[in-house]
């Protein structure tokens, strides 16, 4: 669905590159979660995925990104919304600011693609069900709580049914509460097969949502893996993200482990092995 | 110490929309956490403890000093905030020049100014930025500059409203170990935190809000245990004490290291033989 070869670019006037030889595939249904310290490229590879870069940010651009076979750089912004949809940090950044219910809010970017008041009123209901917020429709978007308006974003971007949803760190203004609300929501895009790059610094919530993990350190892939994989690397310790609580207690009577869990049922069930084999 | 009473607080910014209903509190010295949903009058509490806001009925005491009977610029002195949101604070264009404002509007001289704002920006990691514009940092870059400003003016109450928006797991810790040391020294640190493993971690008090009342003060331990507390605040446990709680433990653990003890002790057979072993991995660990 995704495929990057050999992608290197840097933003205007700048020297250094803010993205260095990456390559990566991302399957079809696939939720990759990508992590890595401020500044390691993280916002700029979600740019890569749905052509801000190189079309709207310009500067040096070398290597391929396909979407849904489609080539990001020979393609433009208007087509490539309609095969990977961002959503941003802050949902206000998202809105339209022009709406002043849920439901319009909604309809906007596919009332400037000019598709018809059926397939709107369609996708509206198919897309609103799908993130719980039906009840929303007719409230005013701005007065909604953190987690309800993220999810409208989310809305908003899907109802244009893009292949592929990318979202940067899409709940570090949340509360708790709004934090799980938009977890619970990309899981029930999984589960519908939706193919997902999500980037968030929150290791637990990622080991618990994604199928694999993309590791960003100075705009290098360090390693594409499964959670396990990339919490029981030997290097994880220097690629400055965060490290799961649970895999660090695992590490710790397991310090050889290639393997470790990040989710707290998996961890249950390897400590209570670890018991076993050892009364 | 500068003890901090709020005793029978009401506020509201309309009439009608209560956003802070009978609220009393005191603040000890060492790091408080007040947690909670969006909403629930968090960030209205912040601004009434450094006087920004004034409460409607009850009264907010910094030591002495009754907030309603002092303009903020006095109370400024001792009860330093940082704002969520570092674009709502930030309004130089050299880093340096943000970080020396405050202690020069307390009367320090220019000379001390600098000390003060290098000493700071050293403890945030961004001593090497301090002829940058802030507008061309990184949010969290501008959220360290924030952090960096109020720790500048050496009061004796800090208040942080959501110090970890935007951090990676470095900027996390940095964060939390200023908390620590700002707690360490004796200062009275009051946070608004969504994390709750950098609760469990940094904390030593916690504070629940919903719906503009406090819920329930008291450790970490006593309030990550209280079910019913969690389910109306709508915050989940930290990831330790979850586990802790999942294995059947005695003990509810708060921190990586006090499970890895714990466990060791009540599951591990050769505990002794573990023991030496833990001690030897350690340096390599680092947990």
């Amino acid at each position: 669905m995704i495929s990057v070869n050999g992608l290197t670019y840097h933003y205007p006037n700048t020297q250094q590159p803010a993205l260095q030889q990456i390559s990566l595939a991302v399957r079809h249904g696939e939720t990759l979660g990508v992590l890595g310290a401020n500044g390691s490229g993280k916002s700029t590879l979600c740019y890569a995925l749905m052509g801000l870069v190189p079309h709207f940010y310009k500067g040096g651009y070398t290597g391929q990104v396909t979407v849904d076979r489609i080539s990001v750089a020979n393609s433009h912004l208007g087509e490539m919304a309609q095969h990977a949809g961002l959503v941003f940090q802050n949902p206000i950044n998202q809105f339209s600011g022009a709406k002043l219910t849920v439901e319009d809010e909604i309809a906007f970017g596919m009332e400037n693609l000019g598709f018809a008041p059926s397939v709107m009123r369609e996708r509206i209901e198919w897309v609103s069900e799908m993130l719980r917020i039906t009840q929303l429709l007719q409230r005013n978007p701005y007065q909604l709580s953190g987690g309800q308006m993220q999810r409208v974003a989310i809305a908003s971007v899907l109802a244009l049914r893009p292949q592929v949803l990318i979202l940067d760190e899409p709940t570090s203004q949340l509360d708790p509460l709004g934090t799980s609300e938009v977890f619970e929501a990309l899981r029930s895009l999984r589960r519908e097969g939706m193919t997902t790059v999500i980037v968030e610094h929150k290791a637990e919530l990622l080991a618990e949502s994604c199928d694999r993990l993309c590791v960003l350190k100075d705009a290098e892939v360090q390693i594409v893996d499964s959670p396990n994989v990339v919490f029981g690397h030997p290097d994880v310790q220097q690629w400055g993200i965060e490290i799961p609580r649970y895999s660090q207690v695992f590490k710790a009577f397991v310090p050889t482990a290639a393997d470790v869990p990040a989710t707290l049922p998996d961890t249950v069930e390897r400590l209570e092995n670890y018991v076993a084999d050892h009364d | 110490m500068l003890p901090i009473t709020i005793d029978g607080v009401s506020f509201s910014y309309t009439p009608e929309a209560p956003v802070l209903t009978d609220v009393s509190l005191q603040f000890k010295a060492g790091a408080t956490a007040v947690i909670g949903q969006n909403g629930a009058g968090k960030t209205t509490l912040m601004k009434l403890l450094n006087g920004l806001l004034k409460p409607v009925t009850g009264s907010v005491r910094i030591g002495a000093i009754d907030t309603r009977e002092h303009p903020t610029s006095a109370i400024a002195r001792h009860v330093g905030l940082v704002f969520q949101n570092p674009d709502d604070q930030i309004f130089k264009h050299r880093v340096k020049d943000e970080v020396e404002f405050g202690p020069l509007n307390i009367g320090k001289s220019a000379a001390q100014a600098q000390e003060l704002a290098l000493t700071a920006l050293e403890r945030v990691g961004l001593r090497a930025k301090v002829d940058e514009n802030p507008y061309d940092l990184s949010y969290a870059e501008r959220k360290q500059i924030c952090v960096a400003s109020i720790l500048a003016m050496d009061t004796r109450v800090v208040v942080f409203d959501e110090p970890t928006i935007s951090q990676d797991a470095v900027g996390v810790r940095r964060m939390g170990e200023i908390v620590r040391g700002l707690a360490d020294e004796g200062k009275t640190v009051i946070s608004i935190v969504h994390d709750m493993n950098f609760v469990a971690e940094y904390f030593d008090w916690v504070v629940v809000m919903a719906n503009g009342r406090v819920l329930q003060t008291g450790s970490p331990e006593a309030v990550f245990q209280n079910k019913m507390t969690l389910a109306l605040a709508h915050v989940e446990a930290p990831a330790m004490g979850k586990l802790s709680t999942a294995m059947g433990m005695s003990n509810f653990s708060l921190t990586v290291e006090s499970f890895v003890a714990e466990f060791a002790a009540e599951f591990v057979t050769e505990l002794q033989d573990f023991q030496n072993k833990l001690r030897g991995d350690r340096g390599e660990m680092k947990l």
